[in-house]
């Protein structure tokens, strides 16, 4: 008994170890979302000018959330480097697995956001541009690009911060749009 | 040049702790700005983290900053002010955890392990004293015991001598 009491500072520092072993994979802007299963925020933002698309002259507002159809918001800039590597997955998501994706244009100019949509492609349904940032604050975003999914009824399922991947994409994103549906 | 190095002295005892607070957010009224300052060193920058949005220049602080001032203008309280960034941010914003179930072991953690520390230095302290007083003998020596003892005491003080 005694003898295993030896032990006992070696099994500590294991654990310690361990702990902070973990912490090494754990990513500090994997922050949890405040709003998580809760109505999004009351909002309307004019539409960004210079689209291709039709409809692109309405603005995007809580209704938009709360058609009954779960949606995904992803809010992005033009200035934002991430934004442009996830953008191919944000394409995808609207074209190929079909669900419709908002977009909050934030702190950004119009001209700018309007060109870089141009460059890259278009894949949202509706973009409301977020000048002030202020709309985005509400959702509580705190870098682009964020990925929001919202069930038919408006509430935030989930909240990806940062740019997407596949396996978000594939793991976290398509089964609760799919399931939510 | 020691006229230099005092006019700088002077200009840096002048100097401010640094803060990332730009002319045109101050407010007008002193007693809401400072308000205004004592919230801001209590609320996380979100983009640099270890920082308060006093201190970091990030936009996002800029943007906080500002939208805590527009609340306190609006007539909330301190408290209603930190409660509306909560809302939108939660826990993390505030650099100030908390008590709650998530962090009781935060908060009371290091005072357990003291108390812990404590209670084995009296538990060993209790046991060695323990020890110690079984070993003296509790019966003084018999006469045989005693010319061993001599003896033996003798014998070794002539080793002695001879080393």
């Amino acid at each position: 008994m005694r003898r295993l009491l030896y032990f006992l500072p070696l099994v500590i520092c294991l654990g310690i170890a361990l702990f902070f072993y973990r912490g090494l994979d754990l990513n500090p802007r994997d922050l949890p979302s405040a709003l998580i299963n809760k109505p999004a925020p009351e909002f309307s933002l004019p539409a960004l000018p210079g689209r291709d698309i039709q409809r692109a002259d309405d603005g995007l507002a809580r209704t938009d959330l709360t058609t009954g159809k779960p949606v995904v918001v992803n809010v992005w800039a033009s200035w934002c480097i991430p934004c442009v590597a996830e953008h191919p997955l944000v394409d995808r998501l609207a074209k190929r697995e079909g669900v419709t994706v908002h977009g909050i244009n934030y702190r950004d100019r119009p001209d700018a956001a309007a060109a870089w949509l141009k460059r890259l492609g278009d894949p949202y349904a509706k973009v409301g541009k977020d000048e002030s940032g202020r709309v985005s604050i509400d959702w509580g975003v705190y870098g682009v690009p964020e990925t929001y999914v919202i069930d038919g009824n408006g509430v935030i399922l989930y909240r990806h911060a940062g740019a997407l991947s596949p396996e978000i994409l594939e793991r976290k994103i398509l089964p609760l749009v799919k399931g939510a549906g | 040049m020691r006229l230099i190095s005092a006019v700088f002295l002077a200009l840096s005892l002048l100097a401010s702790p640094a803060a990332a607070v730009l002319p045109d957010e101050v407010l007008d009224d002193p007693a809401l700005e400072s308000r205004a300052r004592e919230l801001s060193l209590e609320l996380r920058c979100l983009v640099c983290q270890n920082q308060s949005i006093d201190d970091s220049n990030a936009e996002l602080a800029r943007d906080l900053r500002l939208l805590v001032r527009e609340r306190l203008v609006a007539g909330d309280t301190n408290e209603e002010a930190m409660a509306y960034i909560r809302a939108r941010y939660g826990d993390f914003v505030l650099l100030r955890p908390p008590v709650q179930r998530s962090t009781y072991l935060l908060w009371f953690g290091p005072i357990g392990i003291v108390f812990a520390g404590i209670a084995i230095v009296i538990v060993t302290s209790r046991r060695r004293r323990k020890n110690a007083a079984a070993a003296t003998p509790s019966a003084p020596l018999s006469s045989t015991e005693r010319t061993r003892l001599d003896a033996a005491l003798a014998r070794e003080d002539d080793n002695g001598d001879r080393a």
